[in-house]
């Protein structure tokens, strides 16, 4: 096994510890793929995605009225997204994110990373 | 009314329809207000006349950029929104757009918006933000065409013929799931300005979403609105002016008068009716009958303020 390997598996063992800088090691790894978050009817679906940490999440407006994709701490803000526009945030750290649209607050949703 | 009658003169006896509505809705807040259709005064200049002298015109969701089926053209019904009031027989002294001048808050909307409301023969303008004119993390855009009057913080007070007018932002400090919000720091700004002032003078306060509980599943609410209006509660006319539903709800509650605009871009469903606030796909002979503006006039006897509206049927 090659150190880059054996790092990598090492790395994963610890982000199910928990380790937020473990995870970031394995995000250079061991890149994970991109996940799809839509935005439709005026709801985020699915309105709660877990994630591996490293993941890319890309949101997807299906609606004919924009949305936009606010983190509530201030992480990650899209700007109005049109019908068909998306927008990607790399998660690197594992943690409960929740968000909402800034045009429709009433729409709401959570990205946990693990 | 007889098979008879014209298509126009039926058209002016449906106006006068959609009057009367109004103008029973507003006897019954102790009959000060005398609400007149903005389309009939400019063809009946003693009724308008009669009705005061126009205050203000409220334009509200231009939308300027929004390019789908509910109305491709929103230039254009703008345009005529324009033309409407530049055609009314006495000029009003100034105009308020509530907010939703632009649909994604990109410069170049911002730009056309700002050319055509140049357009208005009355200059005053004044504006407050809707949540589609700040999509853009630090609000650059429209605070750097419209925030020169209130030091980049949105909103803002003045005074015009004896009325206050108090112009506000509910778009600004959204939570996840919540409703718009004022916050402390407006609301203790509201209160400073207000203190002191008689409680005869009347009122007018302005923002982009409802500041009373249209329909809290769609987000057609203000959290922190009624600690606003325990700050309003004393002065004998208050007229609350808002956009962002694209309708006309008014309720009276007192002296407090609260009164949405239509939209000039497209309009939107019944609360509650649909997946969403979304745009609402309709006729094209149907839409103007659904856009519109407000005019607000002074009504000296009482001294009071009268509202009426306009579309570009």
């Amino acid at each position: 096994m090659s150190l880059r390997r054996l790092l990598s598996v090492s790395a994963m063992v610890t982000v199910l510890q928990g380790s937020p800088l473990a995870t970031e090691a394995t995000a250079v790894a061991s890149p994970a793929p991109s996940t799809i978050v839509v935005a439709k009817d005026f709801m985020f679906a699915p309105a709660s995605l877990t994630v591996r940490a490293g993941s890319t999440v890309t949101w997807t407006n299906s609606d004919d009225e924009p949305h936009s994709v606010v983190g509530e701490a201030g992480l990650f803000r899209s700007g109005a997204l049109d019908t068909g526009e998306s927008f990607s945030f790399r998660f690197d750290r594992p943690g409960t994110y929740r968000y909402t649209c800034s045009i429709h607050p009433r729409m709401v949703g959570t990205i946990v990373v693990e | 009314m007889s098979d008879q009658t014209s298509p126009k003169s039926r058209r002016e006896a449906l106006r006068c329809m959609a009057f009367g509505g109004a103008g029973t809705l507003f006897a019954l807040a102790g009959g000060v207000f005398t609400p007149v259709d903005l389309a009939v005064a400019a063809t009946d200049r003693q009724r308008a006349a009669r009705a005061g002298k126009p205050l203000f015109v409220q334009i509200s969701d231009t939308h300027i950029g929004f390019n789908k089926e509910a109305n491709p053209d929103v230039g254009g019904t703008l345009a005529r929104s324009i033309g409407l009031v530049n055609a009314m027989p006495e000029q009003p002294a100034l105009i308020i757009h509530t907010g939703d001048i632009t649909h994604l808050s990109k410069p170049a909307e911002f730009d056309v918006a700002q050319q055509m409301l140049a357009g208005l023969k009355t200059a005053e303008l004044h504006t407050v933000p809707g949540e589609h004119d700040t999509t853009d993390p630090t609000v650059t855009e429209y605070l750097n065409r419209f925030g020169k009057n209130s030091d980049n913080r949105g909103y803002y007070s003045f005074d015009h013929a004896g009325v206050h007018f108090v112009a506000l932002v509910n778009v600004l400090q959204f939570k996840p799931g919540g409703l718009g919000t004022l916050g402390p720091e407006q609301l203790a700004w509201v209160s400073g300005d207000l203190k002191g002032r008689s409680a005869s003078t009347p009122i007018v306060v302005f923002a982009h979403m409802p500041l009373w509980s249209v329909y809290e599943p769609w987000g057609w609410g203000t959290g922190d609105a009624p600690q606003l209006l325990t700050l309003l509660r004393r002065f004998g006319s208050v007229t609350v002016l808002n956009g962002h539903i694209h309708q006309i709800v008014q309720k009276v509650e007192g002296n407090v008068t609260f009164h949405t605009a239509r939209s000039t871009a497209y309009p939107q469903p019944v609360a509650g009716v649909g997946a969403g606030p979304g745009p609402l796909k309709v006729p094209a002979d149907q839409l103007p009958a659904m856009l519109g503006v407000t005019s607000v006039s002074v009504v000296r006897h009482p001294r009071s303020l009268a509202l009426s509206d306009a579309t570009l049927a």
